[in-house]
């Protein structure tokens, strides 16, 4: 059932420039940095092969602990490629320069990585972890055949669409009802028959999504993005790994904005009413006003696959579409904080 | 109201966790006084909340000195831990020292922090040296008593390491698929009215098992 939005998300990719870290540098002259198309939905250690031999004739001699900075602060590696761009990237900078180590991993900082198992343990705990979420329990992940698991994790390090669909049925994962999927997909040969007929997984009434928010505050406006400094360490940002619990209602649209906020409530729109009862709500009030909106933070953009997402969109079709094939959904915040 | 004074399918709201949370350090503190008392850490993240209305926070026991017995006594499964235990800012005679096998001291750092995913408490952990180095898992098995190890083995319980999720560093957590399961037999065994738990118990039950892991063990009194 790949549809135009998930075949976006599985096509995305990132142009990086690669340089070796000077430390690293054993050969003179220092060599050019390395080109990479790196896959949205993939992650940096899968590039390794890809790199290294562009540099291995310059490496001093030793064991290879492979890690990446960019602007000094080492990247967590397994965060998807395509999220750590649009989180550390307020102005998109492409090709998107980065720097690679070959010795002196930050254990004190990034938990180890010993390459392609590692990665691949990652994507396998998480998707065990967003099917807890969904299904409410995790048993269709760990009753998958091993071959199974290792084809659905190939398919996901090559970028496989077509594979991955035949293969993630198997998951058995319970779906969120989405008007606007169910019209595109009507003219598929898989369309549903109707709107209250139930697929293997069964659709649910209240949702459970699994959610990754990455959110970076800042204390002024900017006039432009590109102006928003960049971070100095991964304390700048507030990671929170929670899922967004929503009842589904008739008549009532539960937004992308929706969603944040139910994680974020420091920025619901209607807290000056909250806030203000004891005050009057005249809204001619400006002074009053403009202090009890100084008082909320406010969203100021929110990343989706590199899309910069009207909050108003419907949440089960960014669900839908947007997720990444671990089933987890990851939002990079810009947020203005609160100010007292 | 039933709605978060009881537990009945061995899981936690955040708001169960953080009442469950403070009956488990009181009673720690009342019946475990041979170790520090643990310490609530509000997540009032500086970045982004102003004045938190739902206080979400974990439990935190840090800077216990652990040792290993020269003289191996089996029936003695829990950690042979310092009494006096290292204060930040006083400094503290430890006259009564026994060298561990790496001839060094070891300080653990416990963290109970909720799991939104699998709505349970999770444990995580990590050792470091009086220099700050973190100490391998390897060296960790080795401070831990033998009948963990041997827990261990029998893959019921997986050491991960996993970045703390607030803290922005890798630390060891006690993997936490299936511990509902074991949390609802845990309170059909102990309670006649079906599988209900009161929240109050619920990490002092969930301790009594998962504590063991890591050699930390309380005193039976705890658990009325």
């Amino acid at each position: 059932m790949a549809n135009e939005a998930v075949k976006y998300v599985w096509e995305g990719a990132i142009p990086l420039q690669i340089h070796l870290h000077k430390s690293d540098v054993a050969s003179h002259p220092s060599p050019p940095p390395a080109l990479v198309l790196a896959p949205r939905i993939g992650y940096l250690p899968l590039l390794i092969p890809h790199i290294k031999p562009y540099f291995k004739d310059s490496l001093p001699p030793g064991e290879d602990s492979i890690w990446f900075d960019y602007k000094g602060v080492p990247l967590k590696w397994y965060i998807p490629t395509g999220v750590l761009f649009d989180l550390l990237c307020a102005e998109p900078e492409r090709p998107w320069n980065l720097t690679v180590h070959f010795r002196g991993y930050p254990s004190n900082i990034l938990i180890p990585c010993e390459g392609e198992d590692s990665v691949k343990w990652n994507f396998v705990n998480s998707l065990k972890e967003a099917q807890y979420i969904i299904n409410g329990n995790c048993k269709n992940v760990m009753n998958m055949s091993q071959s199974d698991q290792e084809d659905l994790w190939t398919s996901v390090m090559n970028g496989d669409l077509d594979a991955y669909t035949k293969l993630s049925p198997k998951l058995k994962m319970a779906t969120i009802e989405d008007e606007f999927s169910r019209k595109a997909s009507l003219s598929s040969p898989q369309s549903r028959q109707g709107a209250t007929e139930m697929d293997v997984a069964g659709q649910i009434k209240t949702a459970r999504v699994p959610v990754r928010l990455y959110v970076r505050s800042i204390n002024q406006d900017f006039e432009n993005i590109e102006d928003v400094p960049g971070i100095d360490t991964w304390d700048d940002i507030s990671y929170l790994n929670r899922p967004v619990e929503f009842l589904r209602e008739e008549g009532k649209c539960f937004t992308l904005r929706n969603a944040i906020e139910s994680l974020l409530p420091e920025f619901i729109g209607d807290r000056a009413q909250t806030s203000g009862e004891e005050r009057s709500r005249d809204d001619d009030n400006t002074e009053e006003a403009d202090g009890l909106l100084r008082e909320m933070g406010e969203i100021k953009l929110a990343r989706i696959q590199g899309i910069e997402m009207k909050l108003e969109i419907p949440f089960s079709w960014v669900v839908n579409n947007l997720m990444n094939p671990e089933f987890y959904l990851h939002i990079s915040v810009l947020v203005k904080a609160p100010q007292r | 109201m039933n709605s978060g004074r009881e537990v009945s399918d061995g899981r936690l709201t955040v708001e169960g966790f953080s009442v469950a949370a403070r009956a488990f350090a009181d009673k720690w503190k009342i019946h475990n006084q041979s170790f520090p008392p643990w310490s609530w850490v509000p997540l009032i993240n500086r970045t982004l909340h102003l004045s938190n209305q739902q206080e979400e926070g974990y439990l935190s026991l840090e800077e216990i000195l652990i040792l290993s017995s020269l003289e191996e006594s089996p029936e003695d499964e829990s950690l042979n831990v310092a009494t006096d235990c290292l204060e930040k800012e006083e400094s503290v005679d430890h006259t009564i020292l026994v060298q561990n096998q790496e001839n060094e001291a070891h300080y653990y750092d416990f963290h109970i922090v909720y799991s939104s995913s699998y709505k349970v408490p999770v444990l995580y952990f990590r050792g470091y040296c009086s220099g700050g180095q973190p100490l391998s898992l390897d060296v960790i098995k080795k401070d831990l008593p033998s009948c963990s190890v041997s827990l261990l083995h029998e893959s019921k319980w997986t050491f991960i390491t996993q970045e703390h999720p607030y803290l922005n560093r890798p630390w060891f957590k006690l993997h936490p698929c299936g511990t509902e399961d074991w949390i609802k037999l845990l309170s059909q065994s102990s309670i006649s009215t079906g599988c209900q738990m009161p929240v109050d118990l619920y990490l002092v039950s969930w301790f009594s098992v998962v504590g063991q892991v890591v050699g930390l063990r309380i005193p039976l009194e705890m658990l009325n």
